[in-house]
C-alpha cells in the first residue's frame, strides 16, 4: 500500500498518571525547532504547557511559540484530529497524550480508521522508581501491563531516581513486559524529538537531519546510493543490534524505485513512494548503543 | 395557583410512616399542604374538593434516579427491540422476534422516508434473545443501499451498519485493522462494530453522533412525555456534558408552563480535569431552578458486564475474557472525590464490577478523611456485583447505591450463563443486603438502555425475574413496600432531594403519580402491569392520556 503523501503522521504517548506525559509534551514543544506540532492532550488533562513557551491562548486552543499548538480532545479525539488535519496550516505532526488508563492500541487502531493520517510510533512513559510497584498494583497493573505490551518505544523517565542495580532490573523487566519496544532512559522527559517524532519530514517536505544534541542520545544520518533489499534494511535496522530507537529515510529499492522507510522500536515499515526524493536515512538512538559503523556498514554492503 | 384544591382518592400511598395511607390530599401553590382525611384538611380554610381522581391511587411521584434523557430523540429512530416498548406518544411497538422481522420493520420505516440521503436509524436490537444471530451489511443492504443504515444494539456497544454507511466512513475497502471490526471472507468489513472506539468513526454517517447524546429540545420535550407515561416526576440525567447550549435549552425547555418533569443533570467527569470539573459544576448549581436541578457529577470508573469491559476482582469473567476497562484512573477518582467533598459538590460514581466498586471505596475513604462531610450522600451507580462487605463499607462511609434492578430481567440469564456465572449472577443487585448495611437505596432503568418505568424496575426487584422466567436470588428480593420507598423516597435521598420530595407529606412538592390499581394490593407479580392515568407535577395535572 502507498504512503499518501498528504498523511500526518500521528505518534500517541501513553503511559500512567505521574510518568511525565506532561513533562515530555512540554519538551517536544520546546524544542520543536521549527517543526509545526500540534499536540492534543487527553480527556481529563488540564494542559499544564509551561507559561513560556504560550504565545496566545484562545478557545481551549494554545498557541505556543514557534508554529505549534496544543489543546485538550475533551470527548472527542477523532473530531479533534479531524479538525487539525484539515486546519490551515495543517500541523507536520500531531502528538497524542493519551489518558493515565487509555490503552494506546486502541487509540492506535482507532486512529488507524481515519483517512488522512498515519499512526506513528507508540511511545509509553514509566516512572523507573514506581513503575515495578504499579505493575504488581491490583487496580491498574493490568492497565499498564497492557500498555507496555503495546510500546514501540519505552521510555523509563526519572532515572536519575534508581541505582544502576535498579536500573539493570527494570529493563530486564521492562524487555519481557514490551517485547515489541526499545528502551530509552532519561529524566525530566528529555527525550531528543527526533527519537519520539521520527527523524525526517514526511516526503514532500523534504529532508532534515537528526541534529538534535543531547547528552543521552544521537544519531547517524547517511546518504546510501546503492540499491537494497529495502525490507530486509528496514527489518535489521529495527530488529537487528544496532541499537537503534527510530530511522527513517529514503533507499532505492532493488527495483530501482525509491522507497520510505520507518523504524520505530522493533516495528518496520518499507513502503515504494510514487515520487523520487534523494535517498537518504537519519538512525537515532541512545549514545553509547547506537551502532553507527554497523549502520554505515549495512547501507555500503547490502 | 393560591387556592386550595382538595382531591379525594381511592387511596393516597404517602411514604410517610405516620400515616402511611390517608384518603384526601390539599395542594396550594404546586405544594401539599396536607395529607390526611378530609375532616383534618378542612381547617386550612377555604377550598375545592376534586374527585376526578376518586377510583384512582395516588402515591408520590416517581423519581428516576439513573436514566438518561437521550431516550426520548431514540424514538425518532426505529424501534428494532425484542420486547415490547411504548413510545413518547404512548403507541406500543411490537417486540420483534428475529433477523427477517428486525429488516421488516427497517424496510417499512424506510418506505416512508422522502429524503434520500437521510440516515435511517434503528436501536435496542438484542441478539442475545436470538440466538446471537449476526446482522451483516450484506443483512442490511437488503433494506437500502443507497441510505446509510445503523442499528444500535441495546447494550448500546455495538452498532451495526451497511454498506453504505461504511463507504461514505470510508471503511468500505480491504486492509481495515482494528479488534473491534470483524472482517468477512471478503476481506472488507462485515458491517459490524463493536465498542465505541469502531463505532464512532460510522456512527455520525447514520444518525448517531456524539451530540446525540445531550438531549436536543425536542428529545427532552418527548422524555417528559415518557416519564408522565410511567408516573414518573423528577428524573436525573446521569451524563451529560452540559454545555451552556444545552444548559441554556434545558432551562428553556423545563420553565414552559406545561413541561411536566423535574429534571437532574449530572455533569459527566470527562473532558476536563478534575478542578476544571468541580469549578463548572460549581458554577452551574447557580443556575439551578426548581425543575431543573444542576450541581451534580457523574463519573465512570468502568465499563459494563456483558461488554466484558466491567473490572472484577478475582477469579474474573466466568468465560475466562480478561479483565475490563477503567474509564476513570483510581487516582484521577481520588483527585475528583478530594476536590468535591471540598467544594460541598456530590459525586454519583458508576461502578458494574465488583472491583470498581472496592477501588471507588478505597479511594473514598481517605478523601472523606481529609475532607469530613457528614451528608455527602456520594452514590454509588450500578455497582451490580457488590457483596456484602461492600456494602457494610458503603453503610458506614456515609454512602448511597442505585442499583440496576430492570438489568436483572434483561441480562441475568447472560450473567447466569456467560459473564459471571451463577454464584455472583444471584448477588447481583443486591437490594436486600443494601438496606441490612443501612444504605439508602434507589434502583433504576437506565433508560434507554432498559426502557423508563419505576413500577417495571420495583416489580425486577420484588421479584428477581430473568427474561427466561427464572428467579435468580432468592435471598436478594425485597417487599413491595421497600421497593415502593427506593423509586420514591429512596432516590430522593440519593439526590439530597427527600426534604422536597418522595413522599405525599404536608410542605413537600404536590408530585404524584396517579395510578388505576394499587400497587401494594396486588399480587406483587403483577406490579410492572399497573396502568399509570398520569402524574400531578407541581400541582399541574397531566393525563398521559392527554399528551
Amino acid at each position: 500500500m502507498r504512503v499518501p503523501s498528504y498523511s500526518i503522521p500521528v505518534t500517541v504517548i501513553g503511559g500512567y498518571l505521574g510518568a511525565g506525559k506532561t513533562t515530555l509534551v512540554n519538551h517536544l514543544l520546546r524544542n520543536a525547532d521549527g517543526r509545526r506540532l500540534a499536540v492534543l492532550v487527553n480527556e481529563f488533562g488540564s494542559i499544564a504547557i509551561d507559561e513560556d513557551l504560550i504565545e496566545a491562548e484562545e478557545d481551549g486552543l494554545i498557541s505556543i511559540a514557534g508554529g505549534c499548538i496544543c489543546c485538550s480532545f475533551g470527548n472527542d479525539l477523532i473530531g479533534a484530529i479531524n479538525d487539525l488535519r484539515t486546519s490551515d496550516p495543517a500541523p507536520e505532526h500531531i502528538v497524542v497524550e493519551t489518558s493515565g488508563v487509555a490503552l494506546p492500541g486502541a487509540v492506535v487502531a482507532s486512529l488507524g480508521l481515519m483517512d488522512g493520517i498515519r499512526p506513528d510510533g507508540t511511545v509509553v512513559l514509566v516512572d523507573a522508581e514506581t513503575v515495578l510497584k504499579q505493575v504488581a498494583d491490583d487496580y491498574i497493573g493490568d492497565t499498564i501491563t497492557r500498555q507496555l505490551a503495546d510500546a514501540e518505544i519505552v521510555v523509563i523517565n526519572k532515572r536519575d531516581l534508581i541505582s544502576d542495580s535498579a536500573a539493570t532490573r527494570l529493563t530486564d523487566r521492562l524487555t519481557a513486559l514490551a517485547p515489541h519496544a526499545v528502551q530509552i532512559e532519561t529524566d525530566f522527559g528529555k527525550v531528543p524529538l527526533d527519537a519520539v517524532l521520527g527523524a525526517v519530514e514526511t516526503p514532500s517536505s523534504g529532508t532534515r537531519s537528526g541534529g538534535h544534541s543531547d547528552a543521552l542520545f544521537e544519531s547517524i544520518a547517511l546518504n546510501p546510493t546503492a540499491r537494497f533489499d529495502v525490507a530486509a534494511i528496514a527489518e535489521h535496522l529495527a530488529t537487528g543490534p544496532l541499537g537503534v530507537v527510530r530511522a527513517k529515510g529514503y533507499l532505492t529499492g532493488s527495483d530501482g524505485q525509491v522507497w520510505l522507510v520507518q523504524t520505530v522500536g522493533k516495528r518496520w515499515q518499507a513502503e515504494p513512494l510514487d515520487h523520487q526524493p534523494d535517498p537518504q536515512l537519519v538512525c537515532i538512538g541512545a549514545k553509547g548503543q547506537l551502532d553507527s559503523g554497523g549502520i554505515a556498514a549495512l547501507l555500503q554492503t547490502a | 395557583m393560591t387556592g386550595t384544591t382538595i382531591y379525594a382518592a381511592r387511596k393516597i400511598i404517602t411514604m410517610n410512616p405516620n400515616q402511611p395511607e390517608v384518603s384526601h390530599v390539599a395542594v396550594r401553590e404546586g405544594r401539599i399542604l396536607g395529607a390526611g382525611s378530609l375532616a383534618e384538611l378542612e381547617p386550612w380554610g377555604d377550598y375545592e374538593l376534586d374527585t376526578r381522581f376518586a377510583d384512582k391511587v395516588l402515591m408520590p411521584g416517581m423519581i428516576e434516579g439513573h436514566a438518561h434523557t437521550m431516550e426520548g430523540t431514540l424514538w425518532r429512530n426505529v424501534y428494532v427491540g425484542w420486547f415490547d416498548r411504548m413510545d413518547p406518544d404512548g403507541k406500543v411497538w411490537d417486540g420483534v422476534k428475529s433477523i427477517e422481522g428486525v429488516l421488516d420493520r427497517l424496510s417499512e420505516a424506510e418506505a416512508q422516508m422522502t429524503d434520500a440521503d437521510t440516515p435511517l436509524s434503528g436501536w435496542s436490537l438484542d441478539p442475545i434473545y436470538m440466538d446471537n444471530q449476526r446482522v451483516s451489511r450484506q443483512d442490511l443492504d437488503k433494506v437500502s443501499t443507497t441510505r446509510p443504515i445503523g442499528v444500535l444494539h441495546a447494550s448500546g456497544h455495538i452498532l451495526n451498519v451497511n454498506s453504505k454507511a461504511l463507504e461514505q466512513a470510508g471503511l468500505l475497502k480491504p486492509g481495515v485493522n482494528h479488534p473491534g471490526i470483524p472482517l468477512g471472507d471478503d476481506g472488507m468489513p462485515t458491517g459490524e462494530l463493536y465498542g465505541p472506539d469502531a463505532m464512532t468513526p460510522v456512527a455520525g454517517f447514520v444518525g448517531y453522533d456524539r451530540a446525540m447524546t445531550d438531549c436536543d429540545e425536542r428529545g427532552l420535550l418527548d422524555y417528559a412525555k415518557l416519564c408522565v407515561r410511567a408516573g414518573v416526576t423528577t428524573s436525573t440525567d446521569l451524563a451529560a456534558r452540559l454545555t451552556d447550549d444545552s444548559v441554556s435549552m434545558m432551562l428553556d425547555v423545563t420553565a414552559r408552563n406545561r413541561f411536566p418533569l423535574r429534571v437532574v443533570p449530572l455533569r459527566i467527569f470527562f473532558g476536563m480535569s478534575a478542578e476544571e470539573c468541580v469549578e463548572y459544576t460549581k458554577a452551574l448549581k447557580e443556575q439551578s431552578t426548581d425543575l431543573l436541578r444542576l450541581g451534580r457529577i457523574k463519573a465512570v470508573a468502568d465499563g459494563s458486564i456483558q461488554g466484558f469491559s466491567a473490572r472484577m476482582r478475582w477469579p474474573g469473567y466466568h468465560n475466562g475474557a480478561p479483565n475490563g476497562l477503567w474509564y476513570t484512573a483510581p487516582d484521577q477518582m481520588s483527585e475528583l472525590y478530594n476536590r468535591a467533598l471540598a467544594a460541598g459538590i456530590q459525586v454519583h460514581t458508576h461502578t458494574n464490577g465488583d472491583q470498581a466498586t472496592q477501588m471507588a471505596l478505597d479511594v473514598f475513604e481517605p478523601a472523606l478523611r481529609a475532607n469530613p462531610s457528614p451528608d455527602h450522600r456520594f452514590t454509588i451507580q450500578h455497582c451490580q456485583l457488590a457483596d456484602a462487605a461492600q456494602f457494610a463499607k458503603m453503610g458506614k462511609l456515609g454512602m448511597c447505591v442505585n442499583l440496576f434492578a430492570n438489568h436483572h430481567f434483561y441480562w441475568g440469564d447472560e450473567h447466569y450463563r456467560l459473564t459471571v456465572g451463577p454464584e455472583r449472577a444471584m448477588r447481583m443487585n443486591a437490594t436486600r443486603t443494601a438496606l441490612a448495611a443501612n444504605v439508602p437505596l434507589a434502583i433504576h432503568s437506565d433508560a434507554p438502555v432498559t426502557p423508563l418505568g419505576p413500577l417495571f424496575t420495583a416489580w425486577a426487584a420484588v421479584n428477581r425475574i430473568t427474561a427466561s422466567g427464572r428467579t435468580q436470588g432468592e435471598g436478594e428480593k425485597i417487599g413491595v413496600d421497600q421497593a415502593l420507598y427506593a423509586i420514591t423516597m429512596g432516590a430522593a435521598y440519593t439526590l439530597h432531594l427527600d426534604a422536597e420530595l418522595g413522599s405525599i407529606e404536608i410542605g413537600k412538592r404536590a408530585d404524584f403519580a396517579v395510578l388505576d390499581d394499587d400497587p401494594t394490593a396486588v399480587d406483587a407479580m403483577a406490579l410492572k402491569d399497573i396502568p399509570v392515568w398520569g402524574t400531578v407535577q407541581g400541582g399541574r395535572i397531566f393525563p398521559a392520556a392527554e399528551l
